[in-house]
């Protein structure tokens, strides 16, 4: 025979599970409404502190339609994995000040590098980056040039790069650039330098 | 106080469905939340405007706000009275009752099919109640169609007349007595023609049969709010718009064309040499080198439900890149230049589906055109592949396809930087990321088109400044025409 207790722990099992139900019904509608901030644009994760290292960030200019490089010094840490991340996220910082001569959308973020030897760098960015992006074949082909020279001219090693968003494959980065396909470092290397003689013709 | 068995068993029971059920509830509201049936819509075409509203249903009938059919096409303002909600459109005065099915417009009483509803100050009356309301209000034809819930208002509905007028290869013409822009969509064994935005109507029979075996039939189907012609073809179909989009022409594809072409001929001359092996299917196609010497596709990028760069709030880059293609086509024709645009209506291609399509028929060249709001003049871009003369096995890589292709590319690049040049357009030449580049196995260039002045956009849409792009692709396509592509196979 069932005890009086367990019966009133079933009650109450019932009365919670039923008040649980009706919290994550309620939640359900919250979450789908969470979404990103689009007018915030600073990074999430701060720089690295420490000693500065002297760094060449290639940046986009659309105006000219090349990749300028830019020297500066920025906090590195030790692991190539950490350095890349750092680099990338000083590239995003530039891109999101307000004199950029290259504008990403806003809230654009690097969320994960990953280095897979040999010499392959798997960049994973959020879904801003992307949604936002400008479309267009010269705009986006800028972005793509400029992470992968970054990169490549401040960790040796590299040979190819792939870009993922938000954790998956996607076929173009605003309708143009090729995403499905890794980057060969040397044909960037050489459409960079092509860009510059084009643009000084 | 203590409880009998069959008690404890109850409220056990009871107790355990409960917990089911909720946790049920949870889990299928969680899943249910994800894909959703998309609701209905009642569809309106006037003379004022086209528009779509939401069906809303009511005791298991389908009930639209008569305030919001009414506001696009015309002046109406509504006021509510305890049951009574009186309503006021242009001239007319309407007074109707919440619950009953009897109203009063312009001083007439009207049955309604279905009782009025109000709620919260707005009222609705139910779909089929449109035909008989709907006259009151306006001095025009009414024409409802309830399967497919589209309203037509006055006279704006598109007729057509579809005929074969040719034979080998067969060529079907629809003639429409007004422009329309369908989604143009091919799937195996026949080509679909969806209207979402004219109101084209049902020729005098649904089912139009025309004694041709390779395009025998059209059907006409009218489905929540769209019309959609589907034509059924043995060989794969392609339809072209001219006429300022009023005819649409629908033809075997390139490839399909030169097979047809070739089975007369045998039939004609069984033993004439240098005939064309048909595809039997177990083997590929031989194509005829001579049949289609220089020979053009033209991909207008984009289109259909992937709407490109937004040029402005209003213009696409698939409207532009569509129109500069068929003025590419236009200059190619009165060059004596054969080409075939991959798209030429608001159809969806996927990037493999137009590689595809493009390496299927082997044309000469490819020419993709693309439109942007940056920069200025136009950017020529080949693919970004380092040059692979080796890449001519009886299996080409998908990813690297281009790669033998790439010298010939060039070439094409250059002469179309000469032409634009030549017409004092600024141009660009690059190599750059850009599909289905890559996977093409002929030359193949993307054009990237800017406004002329930096930052005025409005230049991608003046019908001179795409007329002048054009013929000076035009002119650099027709430059290479003395020298055969080095890449084909």
């Amino acid at each position: 025979m069932i005890s009086r207790q367990l019966a009133i722990s079933a009650a109450v099992l019932a009365v919670a599970a039923l008040c649980m139900g009706l919290f994550v019904w309620h939640m359900r509608g919250r979450g789908t409404q969470t979404e990103y901030s689009a007018a915030d644009s600073r990074p999430v994760t701060p720089p690295a502190a420490g000693p500065t290292e002297p760094v060449t960030l290639y940046l986009a200019d659309d105006a000219t339609g090349s990749i300028r490089p830019l020297e500066t010094r920025i906090a590195l840490p030790e692991g190539r994995q950490q350095r890349a991340e750092e680099l990338l996220r000083a590239l995003m910082i530039q891109y999101l000040g307000k004199d950029s001569t290259h504008s990403l959308g806003a809230g654009s973020e690097v969320r994960d590098v990953y280095l897979v030897d040999p010499g392959l760098v798997v960049i994973d960015f959020n879904q801003a980056f992307a949604d936002s992006h400008q479309s267009g074949i010269l705009v986006e082909e800028l972005t793509v040039l400029s992470l992968v020279k970054t990169l490549s001219a401040n960790i040796p090693g590299i040979l190819q790069v792939k870009i993922l968003v938000n954790g998956a494959e996607r076929e173009t980065l605003a309708g143009h650039a090729d995403l499905a396909d890794n980057y060969d470092v040397a044909a960037v290397d050489k459409l960079v330098a092509q860009m510059g003689e084009s643009q000084g013709r | 106080m203590r409880w009998s068995n069959s008690r404890y068993y109850g409220f056990i029971f009871a107790a355990s469905l409960v917990v089911i059920g909720v946790a049920g509830f949870t889990v299928f509201e969680s899943f249910a939340a994800g894909p959703s049936v998309p609701p209905k819509q009642l569809t309106i075409y006037s003379t004022v405007a086209n528009y779509s509203l939401p069906v809303a249903e009511y005791h298991g009938t389908d009930y639209v706000g008569l305030l919001e059919l009414l506001e696009p096409l015309g002046t109406v303002n509504a006021t509510v009275k305890g049951k009574q909600w009186n309503l006021r459109f242009n001239n007319a005065q309407a007074v109707f009752v919440q619950n009953s099915a009897t109203a009063v417009v312009a001083g007439q009483s009207v049955r309604l099919n279905a009782p009025f509803a109000l709620q919260n100050g707005r009222g609705a009356v139910s779909l089929n109640s449109l035909a008989a309301l709907l006259p009151h209000f306006f001095n025009r034809q009414i024409t409802w169609s309830p399967g497919s819930r589209r309203l037509i208002i006055g006279s704006v509905a598109v007729h057509f007349t579809a005929q074969i007028v040719r034979n080998n290869p067969p060529t079907l013409v629809m003639q429409f007595t007004s422009p329309v822009n369908p989604q143009v969509s091919t799937e195996p064994g026949r080509l679909l023609l969806k209207f979402t935005h004219e109101a084209v109507v049902a020729p005098g029979t649904t089912v139009l049969t025309f004694g041709n075996k390779d395009i025998s039939s059209a059907s006409y189907s009218e489905t929540d709010g769209t019309a959609a012609l589907t034509i059924a073809g043995k060989v794969p179909l392609f339809a072209a718009f001219s006429n300022n989009g009023s005819t649409i022409t629908v033809e075997p594809s390139a490839q399909a064309a030169i097979q047809m072409q070739a089975q007369a001929a045998q039939k004609m001359n069984p033993a004439a040499p240098g005939s064309p092996a048909l595809n039997t299917g177990s083997e590929p196609a031989a194509v005829p080198t001579g049949a289609q010497s220089y020979f053009v596709v033209i991909d207008a990028a984009h289109g259909g439900q992937e709407r490109g760069a937004a040029l402005s709030g209003q213009l696409g880059e698939k409207e532009i890149t569509l129109a500069i293609a068929r003025r590419l086509r236009q200059e190619l024709q009165d060059r004596g230049i054969t080409s075939f645009m991959l798209r030429d209506g608001d159809a969806t291609l996927t990037l493999d589906q137009r590689a595809v399509m493009t390496n299927h028929i082997h044309p000469a060249m490819y020419i993709c055109i693309h439109a942007s709001s940056a920069g200025s003049g136009v950017g020529l871009y080949t693919s970004l592949l380092p040059p692979l003369e080796n890449n001519r096995g009886p299996f080409m890589s998908w990813s690297t396809a281009q790669a033998a292709f790439l010298p010939a590319s060039q070439s094409l690049e250059n002469a179309l930087a000469s032409a634009l040049q030549q017409s004092h357009i600024s141009v660009r030449e690059l190599s750059a990321p850009v599909r289905p580049l890559n996977n093409l196995a002929v030359p193949g260039v993307a054009v990237e088109v800017a406004p002329s002045t930096p930052g005025v956009t409005a230049d991608l849409a003046y019908p001179t400044y795409q007329e002048l792009i054009a013929s000076s692709l035009a002119v650099g396509i027709a430059e290479m025409r003395g020298h055969a592509p080095q890449g084909t196979p």
